[in-house]
């Protein structure tokens, strides 16, 4: 990625065992995901010319390993599978990969349809610096 | 009274479900049997979405498979008896059977074993303080009964029942305050283990379970490092506030009715220890009896249903509902799909050990 210009939200892939798998890839409207290799057991890669950052993927991939990321918005697109769902607008702690409070953000958009069945695709907003190290959010309780 | 059917299978989980349906679909005669209330094995507690292609189902969450399989068996007229005990096998295929506290014989021309599996245990000073559990009971409890068994959570065990029944536990309302391995590396799926690692559940590699302690119930759980041989490290002790303990540490298949039947069994420790040696076609050495599923060696729900459509085509090949080029055709469309879902550096394992299940069964059958 390095030297490139990437300009509006891309899917960040973040599969690093070869498991046989490939939802991914079906699920892409615009065919920008593939697997690297023959097998269904390939890593799969993304062709960023291609993607629009739709978020679909996110809510397909079984093992909640895919997000969309918006460098110059920053914004990062999240599986979210927990109750109560959070409510655009709402103000939430961004955590990182192994759950630590990172800042703070907003929900700037939930997309659901029956299909993601009972994944939310959460779009949260923060400071663009930390773009690649969030990975998650928690509701901020009241009162704590 | 005694029921006479072509075909009896014991289990109405993930195999023993496909199996019906196979045979059903073909017309055959079919009678499944389950100890349960409802039927569906394990499959109703799967909340999660299954991996795979999409001719596996890939992203479907697990329960979702029961519903289709029970709506498919009401639709064929599959006759499923549950709260039904089968208590015996016995010669020239007949099973024992309690059915609404009567006994009844049971008559098949063929039987298909898909009992499944059965929790490992795992012993400790404390083992037996209420709150101790398999991570399979707790994900009853939740998933089936809506009862959250604790509210601070040890899971022993980092294979992928450990990191999904954790992650249910998270998503039912539970703290899971510690993730115990006594390998130095996460047993499951990566892809499993960062869901819980973006939750902050804290993952102990390298350690063990030393004790459970309370007054009546666990109140503490110590949990230390341990080093070469799983030696538990002195002084590495920790002391973790919990109410219950979880045990993932592997299944193994329940072979109690197997063994009545005088099948041959061969040790595979990958397959979860004792398993019924058997054909790639699933025949056990008793011919006549099939298996499927975990009790076939454990592996995943996704497997277990392939397998019980292996133990179904053959089934109704030799009794003449299947003619011979149709059962070949829809074997290799099974095997196709079967062997998609054993690769990677996880099911590669399981490809291996399920190999050499059938190698040791083709070197029996030759002797």
């Amino acid at each position: 990625m390095e030297g490139k210009v990437i300009i509006g939200p891309k899917a960040v892939i973040e599969c690093t065992e070869d498991i046989p798998c490939n939802p991914c890839m079906t699920c892409c409207a615009k065919h920008a995901i593939s697997l690297d290799g023959d097998s269904i057991n390939s890593l799969p890669v993304l062709d960023d010319e291609k993607c629009n950052g739709c978020g679909i993927c996110v809510a397909s991939c079984p093992g909640m390993a895919i997000f969309v990321v918006d460098v110059n918005e920053g914004t990062v697109a999240l599986p979210y599978e927990f109750i109560p769902i959070p409510e655009e607008g709402q103000e939430i702690d961004a955590t990182d990969r192994q759950g630590k409070f990172v800042c703070k953000g907003i929900v700037q958009k939930i997309m659901y349809t029956d299909k993601f069945d009972h994944t939310n695709v959460v779009t949260i907003k923060i400071p663009k610096e930390y773009v690649n190290d969030v990975r998650g959010m928690k509701i901020i309780k009241e009162g704590v | 009274m005694i029921y006479n059917t072509q075909v009896a299978i014991i289990g109405a989980g993930p195999a023993g479900l496909s199996a019906a349906i196979e045979i059903a679909k073909d017309g055959g005669q079919v009678m499944v049997f389950d100890e349960n209330d409802r039927p569906g094995g394990q499959l109703f507690k799967q909340i999660h979405k299954f991996f795979g292609s999409e001719h596996h189902g890939a992203g479907i969450r697990g329960f979702r498979f029961g519903e289709k399989m029970l709506e498919d068996c009401r639709n064929l007229g599959v006759d499923i008896r549950l709260n039904t005990v089968v208590y015996g096998m016995f010669p020239d295929n007949e099973l024992g059977i309690v059915e609404n506290g009567k006994s009844h014989t049971v008559k098949a021309e063929r039987i298909i074993v898909a009992t499944g599996a059965t929790e490992k245990p795992l012993a400790f000073p404390g083992w037996d303080l209420p709150g101790v559990m398999g991570a399979g009971a707790a994900q009853t409890m939740m998933n089936i009964n809506r009862v959250q068994p604790g509210n601070r959570i040890v899971m022993i065990g980092s294979g992928n029942v450990g990191l999904v029944v954790s992650y249910q536990l998270l998503q039912a309302g539970m703290d899971v305050v510690a993730l115990v391995e006594g390998l130095p590396k996460v047993n499951g799926y990566d892809v499993h283990a960062n869901k819980l690692k973006r939750q902050g559940v804290p993952f102990y590699m390298s350690h063990t379970i030393v004790e459970a302690k309370g007054n009546g119930k666990v109140e503490e759980v110590v949990i230390a490092e341990v080093g070469p041989r799983f030696a538990v490290k002195e002084g590495t002790e920790k002391v973790i506030k919990a109410d219950t303990v979880c045990l993932a540490v592997g299944l193994m298949p329940s072979l109690e009715l197997l063994r009545m039947s005088g099948a041959a069994f061969t040790h595979i420790p990958a397959m979860g220890g004792y398993v019924p040696m058997h054909s790639k076609n699933m025949q056990t050495t008793n011919s006549g009896i099939y298996v499927a599923g975990d009790v076939a060696g454990i592996e995943e729900a996704s497997t277990a249903m392939e397998e019980g459509k292996l133990a179904g085509i053959a089934v109704c090949k030799e009794l003449g509902i299947l003619d011979e080029a149709d059962a070949l055709k829809r074997e290799a469309e099974v095997n196709e799909r079967i062997s998609e879902l054993r690769i990677g550096s996880h099911g590669e394992k399981r490809r291996e050990a399920k190999d050499e299940i059938i190698r040791r069964y083709d070197s029996w059958k030759e002797k």
